[in-house]
C-alpha cells in the first residue's frame, strides 16, 4: 500500500474531510462578519459571544420548553437575531459615524458582558446537549466512519452560505444593500430606507451566528467561552479571506479549515498557529486579503 | 483587568468583640485560580468558599488568629499567575496562596513562594513534579498528582485488559506529566504504549486527533487532558462511534464537574481516579450540603474540598507554632498528622506529597442515579502509600536517600 508523507492515503482522506466540516463553522462565522462589515463598517467582536448564544438558545429551548432540535434550528437565530436588532438600534447606531475602533470596543465590551453574565448562570465547564435522534449513527465510507451529524453540518452550512451569497449578489435586496455600502447618502435619496437595511444586515448577521452555534451545540461543549475560543481565529480567516467580501470569506473559511485539518495530522502541535501564520503572509503580500479590493 | 480582587474579612467582627488575646497572629490568604476560563467550575469561588469554611469550622477568631482571603484570576497563563503572584507576596502582604490549577502556572508560583519564602498549599495541579524534581521546601501538593492518576484509572484498565495505549495529550505541562506518569504505569504493567499526540490547549474539535488514535488500532485512548478539553474528546469519541467500534476511553483526569457537563448519557460506564466525591460518607455529605448552598447548589469538586482540607492543616499548624512564620509552619504541617471530615486521617510526607486514599470510582448510568450529582460508585481503594510516588522513587533533592 503505498503512503503520502508516511500517511496512509484512508487517513488522509478522512482528515480532509474533518478540516472541511471545521471549515464550515469558519465559514459560517466569518460570513456574518464580512456581511457586518461591509455594510456596518462595524468590526463586530461580539460576534463569538452571539455564536454561544445561538447554542445556548438551543439548550435552553429544549431544557426548558420541550422544543427539539430542528425547531431550535430556526428559532435560535430568529431569537437571536432579534436581540441583535436591539443592540444596533440601541447602541451601535450610535456610532455610525465614528471610527472602526469605538465599534470594536463597544462589541468587544459586549461580548465581555455577555460572556459574564452566562458564565455566572450556567457555570465555565458546559452543558449536555445530545445529538438529535435522526442523526445518530454514522456512514462507513471504507476510509474513515463519518458521523451523519457532520455530513449534515457540512450540507447545512454550504446551503446557508451559497444563500447568502446569493441574496448578496444576485437579487434586488443584494443590490439595495451593495448600493447602501458604496454610498449610503446617494442610496437613501434614491428612498431606500438605509438604517432600516442597516439594522437588518446586522440582526442577519447576527442570526448566521446563532445558526452555527446551534449547529455547534451537539458535538462541542455547550460553554460560555465556545465563542471566545473561536473568534480570534474567524477574524484571521476573514482578514485572510479580505474584509467584507462574501466569497472570500466563505472560500478562506473551508480552505482554512482544510488546512488546519492537515497540520494537525502533520504537526500537530501547530494546529492553533498555522492560521495565523497564513494570516502574517497572506498580510505581508496582499494587504487587503486573498479576495478583498483595495480602495 | 487580571485581578478581581475579593476581599473577605471573615474574622473581623468577630475580633472586635472578643477579649483582649495575648497573642494576635494575622494571615492574609491567597485563593489563586481559574475564574473565568475552562477550570472555574472545579476551581474558582467554589475554591475562596471551601476557604472560608475551613476559617469558620477552624473558629480562628476564637483562637486569636485573624484571616483575611482575597482571590484572583489567573486565566491560566503562567505570566498572568506569576505576576499576581509576585505583587500578592511583595506589596500585599499575602502569606500563602492556595488552589492554583493549571500545571503550567502552579510550577512558576511555586518557584515564586520559595523565592520569596511565603507558603504554597496547591489542589487544583495535578503535574507531579511539584513534589518531584521541581519541589520546594516551600510548597505542599495537596488533592491528587498524575502520578496517582496514572496509578488509579491507568493501573484499573490495564489490569482489565487494555494493554495497548495511545494518548491524546494537552500539549503543556500537565498534559506531559499526565502522559509520563501513564506511560510508565502501562509498561510496568506489561502493556505497550503505540503512540501520542500532543493537542493545542485549549482545543475545540479532538475528531482529527481521535480519528488518529482509532488508526493506531491500540486498546485505549488514554485522555491526558483535562476539563473542557476531556468534555469535548469524550463527546467527539462517541459521536465517531469510537467506543462502539471497540477501543476503551481512559479519562486520566475527569473531575465531577466534567461528568455533571457530560451528562450521564455520554459519560455513563467512564472510570476515573479521586480522591474525594461528596456523597462518600456522613462527613462529606454533611460538608457538601453547606458548601452546595452556598455555591448555588453545586456539589464539591475535589479541588474545592482540597482547599479546604489544606487550609484547615495550615490553620492547626500555625495554632500549634504559634508564629506564621514559613519555614516553621511548614515544618509544623509536615510534623502534624492531618485528619478532617473530606480526606480522613493522613499525612504530609517530606517533599511536600500530602498522603491519603484515593478512590476508582465508575461513572453510573443514567437509571442508577437517583438525585442530580448523584453520578459515581465505587469501585477500589488506592490506600496513600500505593497512589502515590513511594519516596524511594523521589527526584525531590529534599528526600534523603
Amino acid at each position: 500500500m503505498f503512503e503520502l508523507l508516511g500517511i496512509p492515503p484512508q487517513a488522509l482522506f478522512g482528515q480532509v474531510l474533518l478540516g472541511l466540516i471545521n471549515g464550515s463553522f469558519y465559514a459560517i462565522l466569518s460570513l456574518g462578519l464580512a456581511v457586518i462589515f461591509g455594510l456596518l463598517n462595524i468590526i463586530n467582536f461580539a460576534h463569538g459571544a452571539q455564536y454561544m448564544m445561538g447554542a445556548f438558545v438551543a439548550w435552553m429551548c429544549l431544557n426548558y420548553f420541550g422544543i427539539n432540535y430542528w425547531a431550535a434550528l430556526l428559532l435560535a437565530p430568529l431569537i437571536v437575531g432579534v436581540f441583535g436588532v436591539i443592540i444596533e438600534r440601541v447602541l451601535i447606531a450610535r456610532l455610525a459615524n465614528l471610527d472602526h475602533l469605538y465599534g470594536l470596543l463597544l462589541t468587544f465590551g459586549l461580548a465581555l458582558i455577555i460572556q459574564g453574565l452566562f458564565r455566572n448562570q450556567y457555570g465555565s465547564s458546559g452543558l449536555p446537549y445530545q445529538i438529535p435522534p435522526q442523526l445518530t449513527g454514522g456512514q462507513n465510507l471504507g476510509f474513515m466512519f463519518l458521523p451523519n451529524y457532520r455530513a449534515w453540518v457540512i450540507a447545512a452550512s454550504l446551503v446557508v452560505c451559497l444563500a447568502t451569497w446569493f441574496l448578496i449578489e444576485k437579487t434586488r435586496l443584494g443590490a439595495y444593500l451593495r448600493a447602501a455600502t458604496e454610498n449610503p447618502t446617494l442610496t437613501q435619496a434614491f428612498g431606500i430606507n438605509v438604517p432600516l437595511l442597516v439594522t437588518l444586515t446586522y440582526g442577519f448577521g447576527v442570526a448566521l451566528a446563532a445558526f452555527a452555534g446551534v449547529l455547534a451545540a451537539p458535538i462541542y461543549s455547550v460553554n460560555p467561552n465556545m465563542g471566545a475560543d473561536l473568534i480570534i481565529v474567524v477574524f484571521a480567516v476573514v482578514v485572510i479571506g479580505g474584509m467584507g467580501s462574501i466569497l472570500g470569506a466563505i472560500i478562506t473559511g473551508f480552505g482554512l479549515g482544510l488546512i488546519e485539518g492537515l497540520t494537525k495530522v502533520f504537526y500537530p502541535e501547530a494546529a492553533a498557529t498555522v492560521i495565523f501564520i497564513i494570516m502574517v503572509l497572506v498580510l505581508l503580500v496582499k494587504p487587503a486579503g486573498l479576495f478583498g479590493r483595495t480602495t | 483587568m487580571t485581578f478581581k480582587t475579593l476581599l473577605t474579612t471573615t474574622a473581623f467582627a468577630a475580633l472586635m468583640s472578643s477579649p483582649v488575646l495575648a497573642q494576635q497572629i494575622s494571615i492574609k490568604a491567597g485563593v489563586l485560580n481559574d475564574r473565568s476560563g475552562l477550570y472555574a467550575d472545579l476551581s474558582g469561588e467554589g475554591s475562596v468558599i471551601a476557604a472560608k469554611m475551613a476559617v469558620e469550622d477552624f473558629k480562628a477568631a476564637e483562637k486569636g488568629i485573624k484571616v483575611e482571603i482575597v482571590s484572583a484570576d489567573h486565566q491560566n497563563k503562567p505570566d498572568v499567575g506569576s505576576t499576581i503572584a509576585r505583587t500578592w507576596y511583595d506589596q500585599d502582604g499575602v502569606d500563602l496562596i492556595l488552589d492554583v490549577p493549571t500545571s503550567s502556572v502552579a510550577l512558576a508560583v511555586s518557584q515564586i513562594t520559595k523565592d520569596k519564602n511565603k507558603v504554597h498549599i496547591n489542589s487544583g495541579a495535578a503535574a507531579s513534579d511539584l513534589t518531584g524534581k521541581a519541589c520546594t521546601p516551600n510548597t505542599i501538593h495537596w488533592t491528587y498528582d498524575t502520578y496517582a492518576l496514572a496509578q488509579g484509572t491507568g493501573g484499573a484498565m490495564v489490569k482489565a485488559g487494555g494493554d495497548s495505549w495511545y494518548f491524546l495529550t494537552a500539549d503543556y505541562a500537565f498534559g506531559h506529566a499526565l502522559e509520563r506518569d501513564a506511560s510508565a504505569v502501562v509498561v510496568k504493567n506489561g502493556g505497550k504504549v503505540l503512540g501520542a499526540v500532543r493537542t493545542p490547549f485549549p482545543g475545540t474539535d479532538f475528531s482529527s486527533f481521535l480519528l488518529q488514535a482509532q488508526a493506531s488500532k491500540a486498546k485505549v485512548i488514554g485522555l491526558a487532558n483535562a476539563g473542557g478539553d476531556t468534555i469535548n474528546s469524550i463527546k467527539q469519541a462517541g459521536e465517531f462511534g469510537i467506543v462502539a467500534g471497540g477501543q476503551k476511553l481512559a479519562g486520566l483526569l475527569v473531575f465531577i464537574t466534567d461528568v455533571h457537563a457530560l451528562g450521564l448519557q455520554t459519560a455513563q460506564g467512564l472510570v476515573l481516579t479521586e480522591s474525594f466525591y461528596w456523597d462518600s460518607n456522613d462527613g462529606t455529605r454533611a460538608f457538601s450540603e453547606r458548601f452546595a448552598k452556598a455555591n448555588g447548589g453545586k456539589k464539591p469538586s475535589m479541588v474545592q474540598a482540597g482547599v479546604y482540607s489544606g487550609m484547615l492543616h495550615y490553620l492547626k499548624a500555625v495554632e500549634a507554632a504559634k508564629s506564621k512564620d514559613s519555614a516553621t509552619v511548614v515544618a509544623k504541617m509536615k510534623e502534624l498528622p492531618t485528619d478532617d471530615p473530606l480526606f480522613g486521617k493522613g499525612t504530609v510526607r517530606a517533599d511536600g506529597r500530602k498522603m491519603h486514599d484515593v478512590y476508582l470510582f465508575e461513572v453510573k448510568k443514567p437509571s442508577e442515579s437517583k438525585a442530580p450529582w448523584d453520578y459515581y460508585k465505587q469501585i477500589a481503594v488506592l490506600p496513600a502509600e500505593q497512589a502515590f510516588r513511594p519516596l524511594s522513587e523521589s527526584e525531590c533533592p529534599l528526600v534523603k536517600k
